[in-house]
């Protein structure tokens, strides 16, 4: 369809030979509306063109003003067009309405279209409008009717709507369902802009509502949203007749009609949608009402068509909004991978908007499509761009901030809409401001150009808080000299250079603060700074605000003497301003810098002023001063329940309070949700930056730098280390630009992955599995291991059963060869969990008492006799006996009994070699007579068979548990089996991992899963960080990378070569652990080892 | 709050249409429809910025860009822009399947419609948006029903034009 108007549209001439097309024949070319287009595009310059219209518009109000006119049809057709054209045509308003009025029915429809586009709702001619829509609206002919109703519905004065509510609510009940239907519109536009006047016609909705016409029950739709919008409790009882209608129309039973493009009534889909999702969000049970049918739109919408996706968008928000439901929101987010992944912009597009809502639900979203959101953010479509930066701002945290700040600032350079600038602006500004301790000098520099960015545009308030953060300082006295002095030192340069450039409002951030602070630099003397300032006064474009800020400052700094020279000069020259405020502080200046003492007392230095007295009546007991609008909210808050059962009884640190105190509230509420972990992260030093482990770059302040020995290594196992690091995932070579983007990945993306942030944004149970969604590898990100596996609790079921020795069963050729051998003795080893992976050792192990019978390739091997006859007696301690003397060296597992029957006996240990984890099972047959097996061969009486397996983990469990079957067959020939299970425990499949420090870095930021916990500190004589971490490494083999000050890196790797970093950190007496590894449930599981490790010292 | 944040988090509004413009590639308006009251002023300004704006956009970009605090939808068939204003927080695929609706009604009603039919009968062109949307919502997505209105109030015209002229005169 749309190729047909394509096509007809493309094939259209230029203007001007337009007589012979069919368009222009179906109205008179010769009428006087075609001869004014024609004429117009003949014009070859704007003032022809201008000349040309004004007199057509002489000729029109000529035309209008005769009594009897005929012509006024088309008359208001051609005022129209003028003021299409941007002319002024305000004369003929007044004939469109009395056309409006008088006309004929086709003259009425000319008048009444004319009158809503010439006026606005608050136009005073609209007024005489009223006497002929009230007219109109009882007449017997329904065109007459539909018109009135039309323009009621767009256009009404406020006052009038009692007038002719009654009978707009007449129509409701009209038989025709296009009455109803454009009364229900009219009524919806009265609610919009006076809900005070329907407000007693509330059940007349509910009777649309239930309309037998869909377009009329369509219609009344936009109230119900407007109104659910305002109040959802009072409209939750109709849920279920939303659902029962979204039903309906998913199921196709709405007439064909409401069709578009084979899809039911798309736009009534979308609003019921939306309804939904206003009603769901916080309450459960309203949402569980809505789960099957939102399922089931999720399900229909498979069409590929935009209109469906038009509607999979909006019920991707609608499930993200309700009360969650883990398979919706699984289903949800599959389906945001669609429109984010495709290759059509509109939808992308949709997609990083659907993200962008999403993520402040869920974080790790965001890393599923980290790929997607890096190539976007170089996407040559501006808004494509946006957008991103948007998403990427929802998701800052105080590991991510720099990065993303800087990405901004990129786009702040490029942009050149204002509204995107103050907003971006605005933007980088907050995040600055959330997490300005960390970074002192980055904080500086960022609103360095947010201030010259910005300008004079961005909210006044920025500058303000900025000042205030300034002077209020934080928790530490000696850290907030340092933010004031560098603040001081990056000014001065600012003003040395060409501080005309500077908008008015960063001039005057710059006065203030030097005025206040330029004393913290000790070899800058007053006299120079003055002359700085007195600079700016003599500058052409300094307004006169910024004047007065800059002799406040002067007022500050200056202390006579050799100053006293140019204040004297400032003071008179504007001593006599025609500006009272500048007078004034002119005045000020010169009084005060002749007198110190009265100096001294008035602008007392370091307590800046204005504060001291509000610190004094604080001080006093003083209520703290609040905002009105937060005031208001409190008063609001201790008026309602709290709906939010725990999201505000989380333990915040004292300087995350300190911190989140002096914003807004609301602005505690928009970023709570995402900074989640970030708040405890604030006041701490910065060891690890978006290039990793910094602590080679940064000089370290703290003096509590602890040396720690490494631990005690052999040489054999740091090489070791080393070809390991080189084996984990990230440094599998990449093409470089490639790894450029996987660098900016994990620089965005770092700490999205961790879970504590679910609990600080207030929603409860559901949300956890929802966390659990890891990236359905894209192909992308070498950092994520595709893994689909759902799993919340760290015990699996059994599954992916590796049958090890199947080789041995299924040689059934073999067996047929040695059927004159009656016993066969088969073992397979199968793991639970689904984890376990062992490998047969091939080796031929030379253990005494070797059987002749014994089979070349086979992992048994069988021994002969033993020295202990009595198979009562056979203990473990002899079994010892029995190890592969290559293992015999190396420290064992006890020697477990697994199980027994009348004949066998099996028992197992575990050996851990540097490398690899042997299971050694030990088969002792206890019977008389020998048993066969195949290919094993014989186990004679009473002796034993050892068997020696490599086991390696595959999926990480608290414990692997390794379950095998030894099949065998008596002489009698019956063959039979036993099984038997092992278990352990996933420490036996630690080892430690030497890296340096600098690897460890890199390593970190591009492992994606990963854990955190608080776990008891050791607290013996030593050093409590240094105790714990020793008590760690020597229970489960870690290695400690380094400790500095509170902090300390250990770093473990799974077997054969799975790494798991740790790093812990000493606060408020916990150790707080956070574990990372490339591999899921890793450092779930660790965790929980180190907590036992802890537990039973 | 003070910078005007966009808080998806909560307010859904309702797909209210802020303003219609359609527009040759040359820049020329060929129709606008104002859902929000404005200045006549502030009508122009919008208009020339949006125009400029929009037609310096390239062929593969996105449909959808931001202008002030809003989304502007556009598509462009042939030689005209359909160009749509509506807020952030609504659903930008369903304003450009309202766009595109809107062009199917008017190759229906004019039989393989084109720039010139839209230019010489503007007025009938308004109609039919007024029957389809009503105040910035859609009112009617039926194609047949919305010409149908459309129809049947021509018909009444038509009827009136040739009855009437022999008695008047």
């Amino acid at each position: 369809m749309s190729d047909v108007v394509e096509k007809t549209l493309t094939a259209l001439p230029s203007l001007l030979s337009l007589d012979s097309h069919p368009g222009s024949a179906k109205l008179s070319s010769t009428s006087k509306l075609g001869n004014l287009i024609r004429g117009i595009t003949e014009l070859t310059s704007k003032h022809e063109e201008e000349k040309l219209i004004q007199h057509e518009l002489l000729a029109i109000k000529e035309q209008v003003s005769s009594p009897n006119t005929t012509m006024m049809k088309e008359l208001m057709v051609r005022s129209i067009y003028c003021e299409m054209l941007g002319y002024e045509a305000s004369f003929s308003y007044i004939h469109a309405i009395k056309l409006a009025q008088q006309g004929t029915v086709l003259e009425k429809r000319v008048g009444y279209l004319a009158v809503s586009l010439f006026l606005n709702e608050s136009h005073e001619l609209l007024l005489l409008l009223v006497n002929t829509v009230l007219k109109d609206l009882q007449s017997t002919n329904l065109i007459e009717v539909c018109m009135a109703l039309t323009v009621v519905s767009q256009m009404f004065p406020k006052d009038m709507i009692p007038a002719i509510l009654p009978l707009v609510e007449e129509k409701l009940n009209h038989p025709k369902e296009i009455i109803r239907r454009k009364a229900v519109l009219a009524l919806y536009k009265f609610y919009l802009i006076a809900p005070n006047q329907v407000q007693h016609i509330h059940n007349k909705f509910r009777k649309a509502l239930c309309d037998k016409d869909p377009g009329v029950m369509t219609a009344s739709l936009h109230i119900y949203l407007q109104m659910i919008q305002e109040n959802p409790e009072a409209y939750k009882d109709l849920t279920p007749s939303f659902v029962t209608i979204l039903k309906q129309v998913v199921g196709g039973k709405l007439p064909m009609d409401f069709n578009y493009h084979t899809v039911p009534a798309p736009w009534l889909q979308i609003q019921l949608l939306r309804i939904l999702s206003l009603l769901g969000k916080n309450d459960q049970s309203t949402s569980e009402v809505m789960y099957e049918v939102l399922d089931e739109s999720l399900q229909r919408a498979e069409m590929n068509h935009n209109i469906t996706y038009a509607i999979l968008y909006e019920c991707v928000k609608c499930i993200y909004t309700i009360h969650p439901k883990s398979d919706l929101l699984e289903k949800a987010a599959k389906c945001i991978g669609n429109f984010v992944l495709s290759p059509k912009i509109n939808l992308k597009y949709l997609g990083l908007k659907a993200l962008t809502y999403v993520v402040q639900q869920d974080p790790k979203l965001a890393l599923q499509h980290q790929m997607t959101i890096i190539e976007c953010l170089d996407h040559p479509d501006l808004i494509i761009k946006r957008e991103t930066l948007e998403l990427l701002f929802r998701i800052t945290n105080g590991q991510n901030v720099t990065v993303i700040v800087e990405k901004m600032l990129e786009f702040l350079c490029i942009s050149e809409d204002d509204h995107t600038t103050i907003d971006l602006v605005g933007k980088v500004a907050e995040l600055a401001e959330k997490y300005p301790l960390k970074y002192n000098e980055w904080f500086i520099e960022t609103m360095n150009t947010v201030f010259s960015l910005g300008g004079d545009m961005m909210q006044p308030d920025i500058p303000n808080s900025f000042l205030k953060l300034l002077s209020e300082g934080f928790d530490s006295v000696e850290e907030d000299r340092k933010l004031r002095l560098f603040a001081v030192n990056s000014y001065i340069p600012l003003l040395r250079g060409e501080p005309g450039k500077l908008p008015q409002r960063f001039l005057q951030v710059i006065s203030w603060v030097l005025g206040e602070y330029s004393h913290l630099r000790e070899d800058l003397e007053p006299a120079e700074v003055l002359s700085l300032l007195a600079k700016l006064l003599d500058m052409k474009n300094s307004s006169s605000e910024t004047k007065s800020w800059v002799l406040m400052a002067m007022t500050k700094l200056c202390k006579g003497g050799a100053d006293a020279s140019v204040t004297q000069e400032v003071s008179e020259t504007y001593s006599s301003s025609l500006d009272t405020v500048l007078r004034q502080r002119a005045h000020e200046l010169q009084y005060l810098s002749q007198d110190p003492e009265l100096r001294a007392r008035v602008l007392p230095r370091g307590s800046c002023g204005n504060f001291a007295f509000v610190s004094e009546a604080l001080a006093a007991g003083a209520a703290p001063y609040k905002p009105p609008h937060q005031r208001q909210e409190e008063l609001d808050q201790s008026k309602a329940l709290s709906l939010e059962p725990y999201g505000l009884s989380l333990p915040i640190s004292m300087s995350s309070c300190s911190i989140t105190d002096r914003q807004s509230p609301t602005l505690l509420s928009m970023s709570s949700g995402l900074s989640g972990d970030t708040l405890k992260l604030d006041g701490i030093k910065r060891v690890w930056g978006r290039e990793g482990y910094l602590a080679q770059r940064e000089p370290v302040e703290e003096a509590a730098q602890v040396e720690v020995p490494s631990p005690i290594q052999s040489p054999g196992r740091q090489g070791e280390g080393d070809s390991l690091h080189s084996q984990t995932p990230t440094q599998t070579p990449t093409p470089e630009p490639e790894q450029e983007k996987q660098q900016l990945a994990s620089s965005l993306f770092v700490g999205l992955a961790s879970q504590s942030s679910v609990s600080l944004m207030g929603k409860s149970e559901p949300m956890p599995q929802r966390f659990r969604r890891k990236a359905k590898g894209q192909g992308l990100g070498s950092s994520f291991i595709a893994n689909e596996q759902i799993s919340s609790s760290l015990i699996s079921p059994p599954s992916a059963v590796d049958n090890l020795l199947c080789n041995n069963l299924l040689d059934s050729n073999n067996a047929s060869e040695l059927a004159e051998q009656t016993s066969q003795l088969s073992q397979s080893l199968t793991t639970a969990n689904g984890t376990c992976h062992a490998e047969a050792e091939l080796t031929e192990s030379d253990t005494k008492g070797c059987n002749p019978a014994l089979r070349r390739d086979n992992c048994v091997v069988a021994a002969g006799p033993g020295p202990h006859n009595d198979p009562g007696r056979l203990t473990e301690v002899c079994l010892d006996s029995y190890l592969p003397a290559e293992l015999s060296g190396l420290s064992h597992s006890e020697i477990a009994p697994l199980c027994a029957n009348q004949s066998l006996n099996l028992s197992a240990c575990h050996v851990q070699k540097e490398d690899s984890l042997i299971l050694v099972v030990f088969i002792m047959n206890s019977s008389e007579s020998a048993i066969q097996q195949i290919p094993a061969g014989e186990v004679t009486s009473y002796s034993v068979a050892v068997g020696q397996y490599s086991l390696t983990v595959k999926r990480p469990a608290v414990h692997v548990e390794v379950v095998g079957t030894v099949s065998y067959q008596l002489p009698a020939g019956t063959s039979q089996s036993l099984q038997f299970s092992y278990k352990v425990p996933l420490t036996s499949f630690i080892r430690p991992f030497v890296v340096s420090t600098e690897e460890y870095g890199t390593m970190w930021l591009s492992f994606s899963h990963d854990t955190k916990q608080n776990l008891t500190l050791i607290n013996d004589n030593q050093e409590p960080l240094t105790a714990t971490l020793n008590a760690l490494k020597k229970k489960l083999q870690l290695h400690v990378v380094e400790v500095i000050g509170m902090e300390g890196i250990v770093a473990c790797r799974l077997l054969q070569d799975l790494p798991c970093l740790m790093h812990c950190r000493v606060n408020a007496g916990w150790l707080a652990v956070w574990l990372r590894s490339p591999v899921p449930d890793l450092p779930d599981c660790l965790i929980y080892h180190c907590q036992r490790a802890l537990q039973s010292l | 709050w003070r910078r005007n944040h966009r808080n998806t988090s909560c307010v859904i509004m309702s797909n209210n249409m802020q303003f219609m413009l359609l527009f040759s590639r040359q820049g020329k308006l060929r129709l606008q429809k104002w859902y929000v009251p404005l200045s006549d002023k502030e009508k122009k300004k919008i208009t020339r910025e949006l125009v400029q704006t929009v037609l310096a956009r390239k062929p593969k970009m996105c449909s959808f860009l931001e202008w002030r605090d809003l989304k502007i939808v556009y598509k462009r068939y042939a030689s005209l822009y359909f160009c749509c204003a509506i807020e952030d927080q609504d659903n930008e695929l369903i304003t450009l399947e309202i766009i595109h609706r809107y062009v199917e009604l008017l190759d229906k009603y004019f039989g393989s419609v084109c720039e010139l039919d839209i230019i010489f009968n503007f007025e009938k062109a308004y109609f039919i948006l007024d029957e389809f949307l009503l105040g910035g919502e859609a009112q009617e997505t039926s194609k047949k029903n919305v010409l149908k209105a459309i129809e049947q109030a021509d018909l009444l015209q038509e009827v009136r034009y040739v009855i009437k002229p022999p008695w008047e005169q």
